[in-house]
Parts: structure tokens; sequence; C-alpha cells
């Protein structure tokens, strides 16, 4: 099991927004939360990855922050910063290594404006050079809210292909999203 | 290349890129002070009486302008949730943070300090125990002043309550720094009072940055 | 139950709750005839000081609320000690209703000081270390109480003011100790932790039960405000 969540209850500003969450992921799985805006699913995914303390329940596989990739709402882009260099500052902090980011960016087509302050792309740009942090470090479990936001239809075919890749590869993945993401098999679903 | 250097080394770029902002707590800190003898009687002598006081406090309130964004950017476009989760103890990201943004603001404010000393008219040796007082208690200010800042980084509004919490815990650092200057102006002992700044900076530097650290994690939830 | 258990029950809010309710009473009620014999007994009762004549009476007001502003701080910062690690809303609740009341005591003991301070030293105000820390003291509590304000989540609020609360901890000692620390114009310990009080006993035990007056009527209020912070928090179900 590469996280496996058990009675988990999720609070937001002293109120109690999820009770009673429980499931467990495997290799090539994937698990959808879908949920309308301030249904918890943000705060759901925070919980998981231990960036708020759950009000009840267990979180197991996530200790290591080397186990997960996390990518928020926001995307961790200094807007005084080129793309290049904000991934460049997260490697460092993180320990990876530096030499696949020029891969990454060429892959997620932002091989013209990776070199532009952040402030300078659009939203979409934005959002892909945030996901480009999957393609530097391989790490079994993705947990992604709302990445499909801002993404045009290249953008989400895009994000397909690299969802599906590495599923193939045996990580598992846990998406929030509002719209409907694309079919796999192996993908179960969470209404909340 | 180690966490705590790269967040140092991504502070210093930051500010190379938004010069602008950083010479404003410096051209404030010299417009304070130069304009405060305006208030106070010409040729009086009781200029010289006030002097620490002015110095002092115009650094606080000039580094108080630099302190109040200092965290709420990486809040903002989720660079901090990522500092979160990195392998290092975010105590230590902090006190590189907090150490990059003195040497940024603080640092240039006290090496602007003997030179504001001089033109107010105090004698140069007097305008040196101010420097070295303002090397050292601005270390303490922006600590304590991050700190601060780090408790109010999630509330959009928050001007007028940063000096708030800032000024009571920094009080013993500007009481031992006007004390200093003082005493150098009189013909008294300084060392007594810069080391108890040193003192102050050390436990700051030390005691610091696991609170600053606790204060973000609060301020994202 | 054993001791713990029982320790351990009364972090929950309802039965907290129920046990503020019974123990605020009885902490008012005894602090009536505390504070009535304290004041009787050094406004009236007391002989008058050899120096001073009948004008050191406001010590009976002055010392006990400066005690309990240094008391209430420690209990503050002790208190967001505990929330912090083990997260308890009691314990929240506890630092944020003790701020106002200790800001209170606060400023009780700097304007007593300043109306003995006018006829003894002949100023309202000195700058010297042990009046300068009060008044820090006194901002530290007001910039706790205004944090607690500012912040919208209740639980966040109250992290926020324990975080606020232990760092300014350190300036108590140097209030307690500035009169031995620095030459002050201000007067001694009345009760150095060793040897002899330097009050005489006439006068020592009216200032005594004032502090215990003082004390159980901090403990009423306490309660009082913890249990309203309880009820707005929405802890307690009102039936």
């Amino acid at each position: 099991m590469l996280i496996s969540v058990r009675d988990l209850a999720v609070a937001r500003g002293g109120r109690v927004l999820l009770r009673g969450i429980g499931f467990a992921l495997d290799r090539e799985q994937a698990l959808h939360i879908a949920g309308g805006n301030g249904s918890g699913k943000t705060s759901l995914l925070e919980t998981l990855c231990g960036l708020r303390a759950p009000e009840q329940g267990t979180v197991l596989g996530l200790e290591s922050s080397a186990a997960f990739h996390w990518i928020g709402h926001k995307n961790a882009q200094n807007p005084a910063l080129t793309a290049v260099e904000n991934l460049r500052f997260w490697c460092q902090i993180n320990g990876a290594g530096e030499d696949r980011i020029e891969n990454a960016f060429d892959r997620l087509q932002l091989r013209a404006q990776q070199h532009r302050p952040s402030r300078e792309l659009s939203i979409g740009q934005r959002r892909r050079a945030a996901l480009a942090r999957l393609l530097v470090a391989r790490r079994p479990l993705w947990l992604l809210d709302e990445p499909l936001s801002g993404l045009d239809a290249g953008g989400v075919e895009l994000f397909s292909e690299l969802l599906k890749a590495h599923l193939a590869l045996g990580g598992a993945a846990v998406i929030t999203s509002h719209q409907e993401l694309p079919a796999f098999a192996g993908m179960s679903r969470l209404q909340l | 290349m180690s966490a705590v250097k790269a967040i140092f080394l991504r502070e210093l770029r930051l500010a190379a890129r938004s010069r602008a902002d950083l010479a404003q707590p410096v051209f404030f800190y010299a417009m304070v002070s130069l304009l405060f003898p305006l208030g106070i009687a010409p040729h009086s002598g009781s200029l010289t009486l006030f002097v620490p006081a002015i110095l002092w406090m115009g650094a606080l309130l000039a580094a108080l302008l630099g302190l109040e964004r200092l965290f709420r950017g990486d809040l903002e476009d989720g660079s901090l949730e990522q500092m979160f989760l990195a392998p290092t103890p975010v105590s230590f990201l902090v006190l590189s943070k907090l150490l990059a943004a003195w040497l940024v603001l603080g640092l240039p404010l006290a090496l602007l300090s003997p030179v504001l000393a001089l033109l107010l008219g105090l004698s140069f040796s007097a305008a040196v125990v101010v420097m070295l007082g303002l090397v050292l208690g601005s270390l303490s200010l922006f600590f304590l002043g991050g700190f601060s800042s780090a408790l109010l980084a999630g509330l959009p509004r928050a001007g007028v309550l940063l000096p708030l919490l800032v000024l009571p815990l920094v009080s013993p650092v500007l009481i031992f720094g006007a004390g200093a200057a003082r005493a150098a102006i009189s013909g008294g002992s300084v060392e007594a009072p810069l080391y108890f700044l040193a003192a102050i900076a050390v436990l700051c530097i030390c005691l610091i940055p696991p609170a600053a650290a606790a204060a973000l994690r609060n301020a994202f939830e | 139950m054993t001791f713990w258990t029982w320790l351990k029950s009364l972090t929950s809010p309802p039965i907290f709750f129920v046990l503020a309710q019974r123990c605020g009473f009885w902490f008012g009620l005894i602090s009536v005839p505390l504070l009535a014999y304290g004041l009787i007994g050094g406004l009236l009762l007391a002989p008058p000081d050899y120096q001073q004549g009948e004008g050191y009476r406001i010590i009976y007001v002055h010392v006990p609320a400066a005690w309990m502003s240094l008391f209430i701080y420690s209990l503050m910062a002790l208190a967001g000690g505990i929330a912090l690690i083990w997260r308890i809303k009691v314990w929240e609740c506890l630092l944020t209703a003790a701020a106002p009341i200790g800001a209170s005591f606060t400023a009780l003991a700097l304007v007593t000081g300043m109306l003995w301070g006018k006829p003894m030293w002949g100023a309202y105000w000195v700058w010297d270390a042990r009046l300068t820390s009060e008044l820090v003291l006194l901002f530290l509590y007001l910039g706790v109480i205004v944090l607690h304000q500012s912040i919208a989540d209740a639980r966040a609020a109250a992290r926020a003011c324990a975080l606020l609360a232990m760092v300014g901890f350190v300036n108590v000692p140097i209030v307690h100790y500035s009169v031995e620390w620095w030459n002050t114009l201000h007067q001694g310990s009345i009760l150095p932790k060793l040897g002899k009080p330097t009050l005489d006993r006439s006068m020592l035990t009216p200032l005594l039960v004032m502090l215990l007056g003082f004390q159980s009527f901090f403990g009423y209020a306490l309660l009082r405000r913890v249990q309203n912070e309880l009820l707005v928090r929405g802890e307690i179900q009102r039936g």
C-alpha cells in the first residue's frame, strides 16, 4: 500500500468539513476526489500530506516527504524568478538532482518560456511549470490539487500522458478536481 | 547545495531583482533622522541628547517597513508549503531567510547610521559605537520582527499590528542600544550595553527560528 | 478513576464548564471577605509608616496588583506552552481569557504607582528599569489581546497568542529582578527569597490578605471568562 487512510476527519477554521474518510491505494491505482467548491477537497489533500493536522484518524505511508509529490492550488512559482530558477530552488531544498530540469520543460512545452520571470507567463504556462516537478524527481505517489485548472485542451492531454506514464511505472495518484478527469483503468472515484 | 544555502541565495537573488524595494528603508531612515532636528530648537545643544533615540527609533521604523512583507509572498504563491514539505526542518529555513533579510535590509541601515550620527553632530567615536550597536541590535530587530511578521503572515492588512507586536519585544534592544550611544557621548563605559546587545542577538538567533516556524505553520492553517 | 484520568477528563470542555461554574462561585465568594479584610486592615487598621505617613497605604492595591500582573503573565505563557504542545482547547481558552485580566492588573499597578510616585518621588513617572519593564509588560498583554482579535479562526488565534506569550515571557524575570540588577528609584522587594520580610508584620498581614483576595478574584474572573469563551466557540451546547 502506498497510502492508507483510516477514519479521517478534516477540519478547517475550527469547522469539521469531512468525517470518516477511508481508502487505500496500491501501485498503478489512482483516486479522483470530486466535489464542488468548498466541499473540503483541498483541506483533505493538505491533511493527507501533513500540512494540516487531522482532527481525527490516521494517514499511513506518507511519513517521509520523499514518498510523494504535492502540487497544490498554488504553483509555488515566485513571480520574480524564472521557471527554471523556481524549479532549481525546489530541487535544492529537496535534495533532488537538477539534471532533468531541461528535459522536463521540454516535455511540458515550456522551452521558450522557461527563462522568463514567472509573472510574465500565462496561467496555463505557470501551471505547467509547477507540474514540471513531477518529472524532475521520481516519487511513487502524486497528490495533486486541481492539476487541470488553467490548462487548455493541449495541456490537459499533456497531463493525461504524464499520469498514464506514471501509473504504468507503478506509481499512484490522488487527484482532486471538480472537472472530469480522463478515464483510466485503475481509477476510482470518491465523491464528497 | 544544501537547503539552507539555497534559501539564502534565493533571498539574495530576489533582493537583487527588486532594488527599489531595498532602497526604501534606507531612504526612510535617512529622511526621518535628518528631519528630526527641524523639530528641535537649533543651536541649543539639546539635540545631542536626542540623537541616540532618533537613530535607534528611525532604524526600527525603517526595519518594520521591510519586515512586513517578509513571509507573505511565500505564503501567497505557495512556496511556503513546499518549504514545509522539504526534508530540512523549517526552523533552519527560517533562520536562513531571516539572516538573508538582515543582510539585505538591516545591515545597510546599520552601515548608514554613523554617517547620520556625524551629520547630527556626534563625535567620531560615538558614531562608531552607534554603528556597532546597530549592527548587533538590527540582528535582534530582524529576528524579533521576523517572528512577529510570521505571526501575522496570514492577515492581509496587518499594517498597524506589526509595530504593536514588535515594539514591546524589542524594547530591551532599544534600551541597551541607546544606552551605549549615550555612554559613548558622555564618556562612560560602552562595553556593558554592547555585550548585552550581542547576548540578545545570540539568544534571538538560537530561539526565534523555531518559534517563527511554528507561527508560519499556524498562519498557513 | 485515578488522579491522572480525572485530570485528563477536565480537559474536555463540558466537564470543565461544570467545574468552572462551581469553582468560580466559590472563588468569587471568598474574594469578598478577603478583599474587605485587606482593605479595612490596610487602609484603616495598619499603623502609619514612619517615613511616609498615611500616603504609603496605596501599597495595599499597588503591590498585589503588580504581583498579579507577573503571575498572570506567567500563567498565560504556561497555558500557551500546554496549548501548543498538546492542542487542548480548554488551555487555549485559559490563555486568551487571562490576557485582559492581566492587562487590567498591570494598568492598575501602573496607575496606582503613578499616584504614589507623585507624593513620594515628586514625579508621576520616571523611566527607571522597573517602571519601564512593567509598561512593556502592559504592551505585551495588549499585543496578545489585539492579536487574538485579528485572527478569525479561534484555534489559530489562540496558537498565535500562545507563541507571542511565550516569546514575551522573557520580560517577566526582567521586571521582577529589575530592582536588583539596576540602580532604580523603585524600592526593593518586600519579600526577598532568603531573609526576613522588609515590612513589619502589622503591615504585612493585610497585604498578603489583599493578595489572596486578588488571587481569588482572578480565579473567579478567569473561570467565568473561560466559560464564556467556550460558549462563544461553540464547544458547549446549551440546551
